[in-house]
């Protein structure tokens, strides 16, 4: 008898579990993306260098074969963008306290001298930099906003993606610690 | 004003508003072919900064950079199905406005179908229960009256009533 009535409860059982399910998800941020590319080789890309910015002689500012050799990171920044701006003295800091090269993708500049008059008057934290006026570069990395930063290891792999700006406490909790793991490989 | 006037003026104001679309007159391709194919794959495609209209319909910049990159990969010669392929790559099914069909996704294809699948047999099952109930009824009044005791409550009932006559 009692298993016979135990068939009403099931409605709530159900509803229950859902009302869990959802109330989960409301409390998934709907712009955060996962990122299909972690373990992908860098898409082929070429960038133009950026305004007035010495290029030794390169063809390119930033193309895919730049990521083969050694651990590096990939910023994607732009001068119009207010949490690059919040970011960008941790980058400078990254430059001048440790060897880890930070490469750059200065994204959708309004005019090509912005991105390059930006990092004249505050400092330039990146090894290389290319230009992607298009966005071109930014979607072979699957970007939707910026800034975001991959970690590219030496066989040119995506490792991580972090979005949004960098700060002390993701360079040290998770950032550094899989630079130095993916150096020993 | 006259309310002709006025309704004329509102159904003009309506059929503009449903020829709106993103695509900027310097974006389309000079073949109409090739620029028809970049629209069906545009319409296709999520704007991903936006997430709810697709590159076609957005104002977005990326959404636009986007619409220009599928209409590059035409030009170079891509299929189709090629560039949806470039754009999964690089932003996950996610950038698909329909779902693909596939092991991920079988549930949210065939999950509404299951749930009227269990719709109808939590039907059948009642009805067929009722029927077999009204099938008895005829030779056996009592069992109309109460036709919810099961076996152990009839034991028990019987029990009680053997009771009272003690």
């Amino acid at each position: 008898m009692n298993s016979k009535r135990l068939i009403f409860f099931l409605p709530v059982a159900v509803f229950t579990v859902l009302a869990i399910y959802f109330a989960i998800g409301l409390t998934k941020d709907p712009r955060k993306l996962p990122s299909v590319l972690i373990d992908t080789p860098v898409a082929e890309f070429e960038l133009p260098a950026i305004l007035g910015r010495a290029n030794e002689g390169r063809e390119w500012g930033l193309v895919s074969t730049d990521f083969k050799g050694e651990v590096a990171l990939l910023n994607v920044f732009g001068s119009w963008c207010i949490s690059c701006k919040v970011e960008h003295p941790f980058l400078m800091q990254v430059k001048q306290q440790t060897d880890v090269p930070v490469h750059g993708i200065d994204w959708r500049e309004k005019k090509p001298e912005d991105g390059p008059e930006w990092l004249l008057r505050e400092g330039d934290p990146y090894t290389l930099v290319g230009d992607d006026p298009d966005s071109k570069g930014a979607i072979a990395f699957g970007v939707t906003g910026a800034p975001e930063t991959f970690i590219v290891d030496k066989n040119g792999i995506i490792r991580y993606k972090h979005v949004g700006p960098l700060d002390a406490t993701i360079w040290n909790e998770t950032i550094f610690p899989i630079v130095e793991e993916l150096r020993k490989q | 004003m006259s309310i002709r006037i006025f309704l004329a003026s509102f159904v003009m104001v309506l059929s503009l508003t449903s020829l709106s679309f993103a695509v900027e007159p310097g974006e389309m391709l000079d073949d109409p072919v090739l620029e028809s194919r970049a629209r069906e794959v545009s319409a296709g495609l999520r704007c991903v900064v936006c997430q709810n209209q697709s590159i076609d319909e957005s104002n977005a910049e990326l959404a636009r950079d986007m619409r220009i990159l599928v209409r590059d990969r035409l030009l170079k010669g891509d299929s189709n199905q090629d560039v949806l392929d470039y754009m999964v790559s690089r932003y996950g099914d996610f950038v698909l406005l329909e779902p693909p069909f596939k092991m991920a996704t079988y549930f949210l294809w065939f999950g509404p179908l299951l749930f009227v699948a269990i719709g109808c047999g939590a039907v059948f099952l009642i009805f067929r229960k009722k029927k077999s109930q009204t099938d008895v009824a005829p030779n056996n009044t009592a069992q109309t009256k109460a036709p919810s005791l099961s076996k152990d409550e009839q034991h028990r009932l019987e029990k009680l009533l053997n009771e009272d006559e003690d």
